[in-house]
């Protein structure tokens, strides 16, 4: 089965604004947000969308 | 040694000629494999075969041998069959996929041609009867330039004009012009995306034109020619490296966002332009308004 067209998980830097439903990656940093994005990108084959300075979600489209 | 040996022996000749000649590996790629053509022209065969024991019948008086036209439409039919699924399980493994409306269209050619051979081989076979070798020849010549002219469709540069313009990001959001094709979050993606981008913007010539880049078989068509023409950068796992083609609403035009390997302006706006107008994907709507205005109950 694929997941097509839904978040397959969220990285964020600030806890506070992190949804619930999803897988969730707290990072540290802008850094280790864009670090822990491009390995999700290549395991989910999906793409890292940034929404705002502190979340990113990958989805497969 | 029957009268009608000659003329049905060149009837098929005549045919498979005309196969052999549209059977070329063009802008589409297929089908480059051998075995892929010896089935055509098989069929291309058996097209001919129908076409040139036709007339004889007929002339001999044998009507209900004609019946066997209508097995061969069906075989034919088939033949669509055949290479929609054969397409459609090698689109899931491109890099860039053709499309459902690019299949149906390659699809549908598939079979017409064969109607074209068939038609080819009655007429060379008709002329041969009536008139003489040397009257065949010219009809057979005439037949073939006419299946190649039909068999040629509208190119994209007939229905619009295409330029270059470089992608930029506003903030995580790429951009041909204005026209906005997606987010890119990861700023490594967005450094590959500004090294190896290109973009270009379609203008549609008039409203049909408009309506026909609209869809999105059409647009789906130009990027996978394109990359297969000039080369791709990008592998499974990096679906941030996709080519996309999306639309401005206020005016219809096109921008097309591709990652060539060969980044060559000129030869790109001549790939580009020499993509296919898709049957499947030709709208008129021009032609529906002049009809509206002298029959408005025809809906």
């Amino acid at each position: 089965m694929t997941l097509e067209k839904v978040i397959l998980a969220v990285l964020t830097t600030n806890p506070k604004k992190a949804p619930s439903g999803v897988a969730v990656f707290h990072c540290d940093n802008e850094t280790e947000m864009y670090r822990i994005g491009a390995n999700l990108e290549a395991i989910l084959d999906g793409i890292a969308h940034k929404l705002t300075e502190e979340i990113m979600i990958i989805v497969k489209h | 040694m029957s009268i009608y040996l000659y003329p049905v022996l060149f009837g098929i000749v005549c045919g498979i000629i005309s196969r052999l000649l549209m059977l070329r590996t063009d802008y589409r790629q297929y089908p480059t494999y051998l075995h892929g053509k010896i089935i055509h022209i098989a069929l291309g065969f058996i097209a001919s075969v129908l076409g040139s024991i036709a007339i004889p019948s007929l002339i001999e008086g044998n009507i209900t041998a004609t019946t066997f036209l209508t097995v061969a439409a069906s075989q034919f039919r088939e033949v669509r069959n055949m290479e929609r699924n054969t397409l459609e399980q090698l689109d899931q493994y491109e890099l860039v996929s053709r499309g459902n409306t690019y299949i149906e269209g390659i699809a549908v050619a598939f079979e017409s041609r064969n109607y074209l051979v068939i038609f080819t081989s009655m007429a060379t076979t008709l002329s041969f009867i009536l008139f003489d070798f040397w009257v065949s020849i010219i009809i057979a010549i005439a037949c073939i330039y006419l299946s190649r002219l039909l068999m040629d469709g509208g190119k994209l540069s007939d229905i619009c004009e295409i330029e270059y313009v470089k992608p930029h990001f506003e903030g995580e959001g790429l951009y041909v012009d204005n026209i906005y094709i997606m987010n890119i979050g990861l700023p490594e993606r967005q450094e590959e995306i500004m090294k190896y981008g290109m973009g270009f913007i379609l203008t549609p010539k008039n409203f049909n034109a408009n309506t026909t880049l609209a869809n999105l078989g059409q647009r789906q068509a130009i990027l996978h020619d394109i990359s297969t023409a000039l080369g791709i950068y990008k592998d499974s796992g990096t679906p941030a490296l996709t080519p996309l083609a999306k639309r401005d609403l206020e005016d219809g035009r096109v921008g097309i966002f591709v990652l060539p390997q060969i980044r060559d302006i000129d030869k790109a706006i001549k790939v580009i332009g020499n993509t296919p107008t898709l049957e499947n994907a030709i709208r008129m709507p021009t032609e529906r308004k002049k009809q509206e205005g002298g029959n408005r109950n025809d809906a």
